[in-house]
């Protein structure tokens, strides 16, 4: 399943999803629960019974916001939580 | 020279007329303000408003028509404005108007009814990164406006409530709609009104923060836009970009109009 | 209705129904699902994975409550009683607080799963317009969702957006689609995303002159605009099919489909109880499984 979490307003699109298929067999124990240095994720356990990551509730509602501080602007040339990410599980919209 | 200024706000029209003064070595006494009106349109359509707001500004000032050299406009209706002479967005006409009320102010906080921005400008007012929402009332007086209604309280008296609370509740709720009703349940839940006004301002202190921040804040930052008359969302704001001082202009509401009028100047020159 | 100056324009028709050519008292497992939305709560009871019944009604001040009066009204009709119900799940916006719930689980599954049930498993593409929040959903032939994505941060698009409108032209919504068409030109879409920001711009256009038809042809232009722009993200497979309390309103439901080049499936249940009937029929498969490892174990 592929989750995004976040919106989409006047001002762009701003999503982050989760290939939930990939999070089924990490082999990185959940990096990204670390990776992000603002806590974004958590894991759960889906209505299918899966246990995949997730951008905590708290967080989806000001994505462009909470994530600036990863992106160019912030001094980051790649996204930490996509980088501890191996399988390629997370990606950013924008 | 006299030149003018018209900024055709979304519920106000303003105009500014300024006058050479030219005292030497003193680069700030320029220019002088002869005079400034504002006007509250009703059922008037846009082109009317402009006139009359002009006619009645022209009168409250004392000079005619001929006098005045040239007309910039500025603000959303600005392209309706028949009689001027050429027209500037309301971003570089906020800049130029809060750096000439303000000298040392680099970033530039625009909060009207219905926008909100951040601007960075140079010591001559030039606009040098400017980041807005115009698509979102969230981040906007509008915002404020809305929750006041909702409390029963005048916008004043909401700005002054907040002062009262050392509270901070977080606001769910991103989209002035849904927060009405955050804002009514916290009503129903009995929470004291100063804290919810403080929460309301907060939220949109934190929105236009993030605004500015992609523009960078650099000392000194300066507020324009009608929500400088809230002294609670001015100590939101400051604790939001954790600065110390936030300038507040005279005339706060003319500001894009006196930079328009400015511009209409300098570029005659 | 004379009292006019009070009349709320925004209420929408609740609705409580149930099938009485079944018999419960027939049944094998008799389940319910519970949502509990931030605007409209759904009580759906499904005997034997066949639905039953259902009551929509307004969501009260407390999550509790509303679904306790949701249900009440199916029991009551039904002379069903809470007992008789095997297994409930609540879902929604207020979904842990459902009383008596077994367990809840999130609506965008629930939707997907209704939507299944209600417009057939060759529905892959599922828009819901709900009261405060528009999902788009990506599901297989078992209505298992493969993708998804919700909007709850902005009313733009939403069930709240129409409501501000209904009310600001003082027409009641069931009305806004039927007269949206009802126009000598089909107006442009309402340029404001913002529903704030939209209503001054509908002032605006009702004092220059537009009619108050025209005006509703505008928002609910914009209304489709920005949900087909949500949508996008996820694509759209057929059969496509919408829930949620706007897919009551043709006004923008026609222009979805114009804007997408598709028809949504015609379904002759409230769009509204997706969400809890998807609820419902998990607590029946649910049901069976254990059933199912229970003779095993047996």
């Amino acid at each position: 399943m592929i989750a995004n979490y976040g919106y989409k307003d006047g001002s762009g699109e701003f999503y982050i999803s989760i290939d939930t298929d990939k999070c089924t067999s990490c082999p990185v124990e959940h990096a990204c629960l670390t990776g992000c240095p603002k806590g974004m994720f958590e894991i759960i356990t889906d209505d299918y019974d899966d246990v995949v990551a997730a951008v905590k509730q708290s967080f989806r509602r000001s994505l462009a916001f909470d994530c600036s501080d990863c992106k160019p602007v912030g001094g980051y040339t790649s996204l930490p939580c996509t980088t501890a990410c191996t399988p390629g599980a997370i990606k950013h919209s924008w | 020279m006299i030149t003018a200024g018209i900024d055709m706000g979304s519920r106000t029209v303003k105009v500014v007329f300024i006058e050479e003064l030219k005292v030497d070595g003193a680069p700030q006494l320029k220019w002088g303000v002869k005079g400034k009106h504002i006007m509250f349109p009703d059922e008037l359509d846009a082109d009317q408003a402009a006139d009359k707001a002009f006619e009645d500004a022209l009168k409250g000032a004392g000079i005619t028509r001929d006098q005045v050299k040239k007309v910039v406009a500025t603000g959303a209706g600005r392209k309706q404005v028949k009689f001027a002479t050429s027209d500037v967005t309301e971003v570089g006409a906020g800049a130029r108007g809060a750096v000439f009320m303000c000298p040392t102010a680099k970033t530039v906080v625009d909060v009207g009814a219905e926008e909100g921005r951040g601007v960075k400008a140079n010591a001559e007012g030039k606009v040098v990164d400017f980041a807005g929402n115009e698509k979102c009332a969230a981040g906007a007086g509008a915002f404020a406006e809305s929750m006041s209604r909702a409390l029963q309280l005048s916008l004043k008296d909401f700005g002054e409530a907040s002062l009262r609370s050392d509270k901070t509740i977080p606001m769910n709720a991103q989209c002035t709609v849904f927060a009405e009703s955050e804002v009514v349940s916290l009503i129903h839940s009995a929470t004291p009104k100063e804290d919810i006004a403080k929460a309301v301002l907060d939220a949109v202190a934190s929105r236009v923060c993030a605004m500015v921040r992609r523009v960078g804040i650099e000392d000194e930052v300066i507020l324009i836009g009608g929500m400088v008359h809230n002294p609670g969302f001015v100590q939101s704001l400051k604790v939001a970009l954790g600065v110390d001082k936030v300038l507040l202009p005279d005339m706060p509401e003319y500001i894009s109009a006196l930079g328009a009028a400015l511009i209409a100047a300098e570029n005659n020159a | 209705m004379s009292s006019g100056e009070k009349k709320e324009y925004w209420r929408w028709q609740e609705n409580c129904w149930i099938d009485e050519t079944k018999d419960w008292r027939a049944a094998k497992i008799v389940t319910a699902g519970i949502d509990v939305g931030s605007v409209s709560s759904q009580a759906v009871v499904c005997v034997d994975g066949e639905l039953y019944g259902y009551n929509s009604m307004r969501t009260g001040n407390n999550s509790p409550d509303s679904a306790t009066n949701a249900l009440a009204g199916v029991l009551e009709k039904s002379g069903m009683k809470l007992e008789d119900i095997t297994y409930v799940i609540g879902t929604g916006y207020g979904r842990v607080n459902v009383p008596f719930a077994h367990k809840a689980i999130t609506e965008i599954a629930c939707h997907a799963r209704g939507a299944n049930y209600m417009g057939g498993n060759t529905v892959r593409t599922i828009l819901d317009m709900g009261g405060q929040d528009c999902k788009a959903i990506h599901c297989d032939e078992k209505g298992k969702v493969t993708n998804f994505l919700m909007n709850d941060k902005c009313a733009a698009g939403t069930g709240r957006g129409m409501e501000v409108i209904a009310d600001l032209m003082q027409i009641p919504i069931a009305e806004l689609g039927p007269r949206s068409f009802d126009v000598d030109e089909e107006p442009e879409a309402v340029s404001s995303t913002c529903v704030v920001f939209a209503k001054s711009e509908a002032l605006g256009l009702l004092k220059s002159g537009y009619s108050k038809n025209k005006v509703i042809a505008a928002y609910c232009q914009a209304m489709a605009e920005r949900v087909v722009s949500l949508i996008e993200r996820i694509g759209v497979e057929n059969d496509f099919f919408i829930t949620g309390g706007i897919a009551k309103n043709p006004g923008v439901v026609k222009r979805i489909e114009k804007l997408l080049g598709t028809k949504a499936v015609d379904t002759k249940l409230d769009s509204q109880i997706a969400g809890a009937l998807g609820a419902a029929l998990f607590g029946h498969t649910l049901m069976l499984k254990q059933a199912a490892s229970a003779t095993k174990a047996a």
